[in-house]
């Protein structure tokens, strides 16, 4: 009862509020329209959307992958019926289809083997989005768990998780991606090797930003003061540093999507990827490489879905740093 | 100092073997078999085909093999490629310097264009040249190597025809002209990395007090920037560009693959696909020791620079 009254005090209180709920340093109200929109009394991560909102180039980013995101959910409803198939070609009519510059029926033109450029690269994004977006989720499943092991338990779990993270990241990463997909025998190919792959290769960044959050926070008087309360390990890991460790995670993991998705193309591009004759992104490049002096869209297409993809990713990222003011090094 | 080294030195044992006991893990399972593919279509006879895979150790479990691979590397020798027959030291000192070439172009064009286009936008921030900078580097490390390469090439090689678009030369003038290609694709990157470390340290360091006082007592806005700021901001920039040096001598299987580049990365990549694995294996040894021992050089200059890493380092356990 006693607890309820002192929230409504603090909400009476405004602006102070944010400060003592969130945890986070309190920041002086400096221009009067924050002063407006501090007023609503909102969470650290309202807060953050507020802020975000106001970044002109992180809402184009955010705006953009929107659209790329409902072109590969929706692509089955109007992409092959306007522009035709990303995958089936007609071999009869091959010769008669294939690089053809772009007109109306086809605006990027057509590939070696008669298949329309934009079917394939719209077709690419869901590859695209669908490996990218996993390979981070494996990457974090992983990161997380690891990371806040060693933070939390210190001594010899940190040392032994942070020599295994050394260990993968001394290995040529690339490298290392091949060796792992070129064990895989041809018939089980597919997005979910890849993504594996991709998000195996990626915990250790993880842990390691995961690790230094969880340590800075675990410092905290809240934590000091939960755990004179009696609270366990797993229920203090859960409720009180978990929830104010993670900023710094939001911003790393969507950067890292970006880096998923370039790594994706790159292996495709190498014949590791998607099985070939898939519209990947990575891979269009490769067979359109040949063909460049006749269709150049074949190759420059595909290069610029993964330029944008990628870049979108990468202001989203800054955009929400900013917002939720987390220092990362570069 | 020279407890910090090796210290350092000791760290680095335990990830060496970690890492080539990992590969030997990953290779015993990969499918495919050297001594088949090195026969092509023909069928060897049985007691052959054992031979063979005696010859090379192959019908010894993977940890004997293993402790084999040791022992052999202890005295300097990697083994023989299965495919050519000729010795694994060999082919890397082949092609151990083309790689080498490339990476020091590629280091050139990133301290000359990257800290340059870094000072640039951080002394003119909020101009347009900054934005350029800071736009043109956001784009930079959202490309994808390859098909920057591939556009290169196809610009001026195809359309220009003015540069070389595959393979490298040794005669000097043209040895230049098939460097240029690939040392701008493998160089962007990281080109655009540095700048932007160069602009945020530069920047941070203008607020600091030394600096105020370096104004104060009045020095010259330039001997301030050389003298003052300049000494502090390229340390991480220093930093960054070494683990790139180690991170390049790797090999850049990309960049190499797309040039035909007779580079480390290409041969390991190629020795891959034919189940080589005595040259992926000696391939990736060599490429180890190169990068453990750059990031070891950037660390030792590091605690050399800033003595704050030494004492701390040895607080931290």
């Amino acid at each position: 009862m006693t607890r309820d009254k002192d929230i409504v005090i603090d909400r009476a209180e405004g602006h102070a509020v944010k400060d003592y709920r969130s945890g986070m340093p309190s920041t002086p109200p400096t221009q009067p329209e924050e002063q407006h929109a501090a007023d609503e009394n909102r969470t650290l991560w309202g807060d953050a959307w507020y802020r975000l909102r106001k970044n002109r180039l992180a809402i184009i980013a955010l705006v953009w992958l929107v659209i790329v995101a409902i072109a590969a959910i929706t692509a089955d409803a109007w992409v092959p019926q306007t522009f035709g198939s990303p995958t089936y070609f007609d071999t009869a009519k091959v010769a008669a289809q294939r690089l053809q510059s772009p007109s109306l029926e086809h605006p990027m033109g057509t590939d070696d083997i008669g298949r329309d450029v934009f079917a394939r690269v719209v077709y690419g994004s869901r590859i695209s989005l669908t490996v990218g977006i996993l390979a981070v989720v494996v990457s974090l499943v992983i990161g997380l768990i690891l990371g806040s092991l060693s933070a939390f338990y210190g001594g010899f779990i940190d040392a032994f998780i942070m020599r295994v993270a050394d260990i993968f990241l001394a290995f040529p990463y690339i490298l290392f991606a091949i060796l792992l997909l070129s064990v895989l025998p041809e018939n089980l190919r597919g997005i979910a090797p890849v993504f594996l792959t991709i998000g195996i290769l990626g915990w250790p960044s993880i842990a390691r930003v995961f690790r230094s959050s969880v340590l800075s926070v675990k410092e905290n008087d809240y934590v000091e003061a939960g755990r004179a309360l009696g609270a366990g390990d797993i229920r203090l890991m859960l409720r009180h540093i978990l929830p104010n460790a993670v900023a710094p995670i939001v911003v790393y993991g969507t950067m890292s999507v970006g880096g998923a998705i370039l790594t994706e193309a790159a292996l495709s591009f190498l014949g590791l990827g998607l099985p070939p004759g898939s519209p990947s992104w990575g891979g269009m490049i490769q067979d359109g490489r040949n063909y460049l002096t006749s269709n150049p869209g074949v190759v420059i297409w595909p290069g610029l879905a993964i330029l944008s993809t990628v870049l979108a990713f990468t202001l989203l990222g800054d955009g929400i740093r900013d917002a939720l003011d987390v220092k990362l090094k570069d | 100092m020279l407890r910090y080294i090796l210290r350092r030195i000791m760290q680095f044992i335990p990830v060496f073997f970690g890492v080539t006991l990992l590969l030997f893990l990953i290779t015993t399972i990969l499918p495919g078999d050297p001594v088949a593919l090195r026969a092509g279509e023909k069928k060897l006879p049985p007691a052959v085909y054992a031979e063979m895979r005696h010859a090379y150790g192959l019908d010894k479990p993977w940890y004997a093999q293993y402790v084999d691979y040791l022992g052999k590397l202890s005295k300097g020798d990697l083994g023989t490629s299965i495919a050519s027959g000729r010795k694994v030291v060999d082919i890397f000192k082949e092609t151990y310097p083309y790689t080498l070439r490339l990476a020091l172009a590629a280091i050139v064009l990133e301290i000359l264009v990257g800290i340059g286009a870094g000072l640039v936008s951080a002394i003119k921030q909020y101009t347009i040249w900054d934005t350029l900078v800071t736009l043109s580097t956001s784009i930079l490390v959202a490309l994808p190597v390859f098909w920057l390469g591939i556009v290169l090439q196809y610009i001026f090689g195809i359309q220009l025809n003015i540069l070389p678009i595959s393979g490298a030369s040794s005669a000097r003038f043209t040895a230049f002209a098939h460097l240029i290609l690939p040392a701008i694709t493998l160089a962007s990157v990281s080109t655009a990395y540095a700048a932007r470390i160069m602009r945020s340290q530069l920047l941070e360091v203008q607020s600091q007090d030394y600096v105020r006082t370096a104004y104060a007592k009045g020095l010259s806005p330039s001997r301030v920037l050389w003298g003052h700021e300049m000494k502090n901001a390229l340390i991480p920039v220093v930093t960054f560009i070494g683990l790139d040096l180690g991170a390049m001598l790797s090999g850049a299987i990309l960049t190499e693959t797309i040039f035909n580049w007779p580079g480390v990365g290409f041969t390991i990549y190629r020795a891959i696909g034919a189940r080589d694995f005595p040259v992926v294996f000696g391939g990736v040894t060599l490429v180890l020791l190169a990068v453990l021992f750059v990031n070891l050089l950037v660390d030792v200059s590091y605690a050399f620079l800033d003595p704050r890493i030494r004492y701390g380092a040895a607080n931290e356990g």
